[in-house]
């Protein structure tokens, strides 16, 4: 028989209270979300209403809904989207099908790397010195969303670039085979194979684009405006930038008000967020390879 | 699909198809280089904007060893100091905490965690990172803003530790993701080698897992230090945004990209303090770029090994 030993016995004590404590910091740190959405929810809630998502603001932004912003920050996801989504699934598809490993796909790698990694203010930054400068765009919807677009530009590369590498290399083969050229390849088998792994990639990018702040003050979105934008080069409202305001300039707004915005920000986020893990199970049992 | 002859029969491939796959290929290289061309071009388009106060008004020597902001007075100063002490206290104060909590949740979600708590947990640590940073600020604001003046019975609550354990929270997702995949680059052979001479599964990680995913977690940690020095809403928002060089984690400090969100709103175009903001900004890309650039290479040294 094995009888335990006294080393053996600390072995297995010192394993349970590695486990505990790894446990205890892993509910440390996700704690935190269910006690903000929480927050959110019980001192926002009251102030949800269908007048106040469909009402613009009024008396200096103490009073009314915010209609202007949320219109303002759909403006700003839709324009970077169609920015970015082609060259997202471009840079994808040359990093998955076409590039050789070489030192050119390493720097590439590593610019996306950067390109995530730089920080916000540095795109707005970047956003002013290029687009509502250099090229002439002023303070506008196209400035701000083109900000947006390089700013998330990573998230689609990655999402698509995995989404392309999950399909399974015979395919290719067995269609070159039949002498497909390269891009009929890409087109007929391996984007309709991995179209649904590119969506899941998208929304997390509006999700991202839409609580974005920083890259759109300077370029594009203000803090009030009476009218809806009409075109692309227009300023607009948007909603993070209506919560910073309302929370730091606007000394007499009720309470609920900011926390009723962040409370829409946070649902608008988390909805694409979780259509977006939804997704991805949904597609882990339909894999048919 | 037809396929044209020359006059001596032999095929010639260049249909439509031929084409079409090379204007495809041309345009799917150009998105592939993209990523790079933007990388350069925020390099160069800060810098132009950055230009005329780098070879102006600035005085390298104040600006790293000066503590005097104070770019709208008669008497104009572009000492950053305090502001990069702002950064670096904060981030340091978020690292503190968050750097054991992150090794941690990545450590049991990858080692210890199994079925539907592990996916949970996972889905848990991916919406932390999906609030937005104006969130996180309003979240410092209202709610830690309080919570700390209550707990520590402190005048004020904007202060770097406030910000501190914000940014830890933002960080922390990041942290744990990398340092994740870091452990499950560690091949099972190795763990069912030690497993068969008896270890424990908390020896296994100690002994094996935990040497041989050393660099993935160092890169994990570098990349959360970039995430916390390139924050900026969430900053704005909880510091209190006073410059000082703070003395106790409850004083109140400003980070550099703070000072760039808050300030650039009220200058003129081409001013020396439109300038020196995009100055900052320079410095700031740099100090990340170099961040993610160690990050890489300390990744690729466990590939060669």
């Amino acid at each position: 028989m094995f009888a335990a030993t006294s080393l053996n016995r600390r072995s297995y004590r010192n394993q349970a209270v590695a486990k505990a404590v790894f446990g205890l910091m892993t509910v440390a740190l996700v704690i935190p979300v269910l006690v903000i959405l929480g927050a959110l929810i019980v001192r926002g809630g009251p102030a949800i209403s269908w007048e106040f998502l469909f009402t613009p603001p009024v008396n200096g932004m103490t009073e009314g809904g915010i209609l202007p912003a949320l219109i303002g920050t759909i403006w700003l996801v839709v324009v970077a989207l169609i920015a970015s989504v082609p060259i997202g699934i471009a840079a994808a598809l040359y990093l998955s099908e076409y590039a050789p490993d070489n030192f050119l796909t390493r720097t590439i790698n590593l610019a996306i790397i950067n390109l995530a990694g730089v920080p916000s203010i540095v795109h707005a930054l970047f956003g002013v010195g290029a687009f509502v400068l250099f090229f002439r765009f002023g303070t506008s919807i196209l400035a701000a969303s083109l900000t947006l677009a390089v700013m998330t530009l990573p998230v689609v590369i990655v999402a698509t670039r995995e989404s392309l590498q999950a399909v399974p290399q015979a395919f290719r083969e067995a269609c070159w085979n039949m002498g497909a050229t390269r891009w009929q390849t890409i087109r007929k088998v391996v984007l309709p194979n991995s179209v649904s792994g590119i969506l899941t990639g998208v929304i997390l990018e509006v999700s991202r684009a839409a609580g974005e702040t920083a890259p759109i003050m300077f370029t594009g979105a203000a803090a009030y405006l009476m009218f809806l934008p009409q075109s692309v080069f227009d300023q607009t409202m948007a909603m993070s930038l209506h919560l910073y305001v309302i929370a730091t300039q606007q000394p007499s707004v009720p309470e609920e008000i900011p926390y009723g915005v962040a409370l829409v920000l946070i649902s608008i986020v988390l909805l694409m967020n979780a259509i977006s893990i939804a997704f991805r199970v949904y597609l882990r049992g339909l894999k048919k390879w | 699909m037809s396929h044209p002859r020359d006059r001596t029969g032999v095929m010639d491939r260049r249909d439509l198809a031929w084409y079409a796959d090379r204007c495809a290929q041309v345009l799917i290289f150009a998105g592939g280089i993209s990523a790079i061309v933007f990388i350069i071009g925020i390099f160069v388009f800060v810098t132009r904007e950055g230009l005329g106060f780098v070879f102006g008004p600035l005085d390298l020597g104040q600006f790293f060893s000066s503590i005097e902001w104070r770019p709208t007075s008669d008497n104009p100063g572009y000492g950053a100091l305090a502001l990069m002490v702002g950064t670096l206290s904060v981030t340091g104060l978020a690292m503190l905490f968050s750097v054991p909590l992150s090794l941690g949740a990545a450590l049991y979600i990858g080692e210890f965690a199994k079925g539907k708590t592990r996916e949970a947990l996972k889905i848990l640590v991916e919406m932390l990172a999906a609030i937005p940073s104006v969130v996180w600020g309003f979240v410092g604001m209202s709610i830690m803003n309080p919570l700390i003046i209550q707990v520590f019975d402190v005048p004020v609550g904007l202060s770097a530790l406030n910000a501190g354990i914000i940014l830890g929270l933002m960080a922390a997702p990041i942290m744990t993701t990398i340092a994740e995949d870091a452990l499950k680059a560690v091949p099972d052979s190795y763990r069912e080698a030690a497993e068969a001479l008896g270890a424990t599964r908390w020896e296994v990680i100690l002994k094996v897992v935990i040497p041989a995913s050393k660099n993935g977690l160092v890169a994990a940690v570098l990349l959360g230090v970039g995430r916390g020095f390139g924050e900026t809403m969430a900053v704005l928002m909880a510091t209190g945004h006073s410059i000082n060089i703070p003395t106790s984690p409850f004083d109140g400090v400003r980070a550099l990209t703070a000072t760039i969100a808050s300030e650039l709103g009220d200058t003129a175009t081409g001013s020396p303090h439109y300038g020196s903001l995009f100055t900052l900004g320079i410095f700031l890309f740099v100090v990340t770029f170099l961040i993610n650039l160690t990050a890489d290479l300390v990744v690729k040294g466990i590939r060669k090994k």
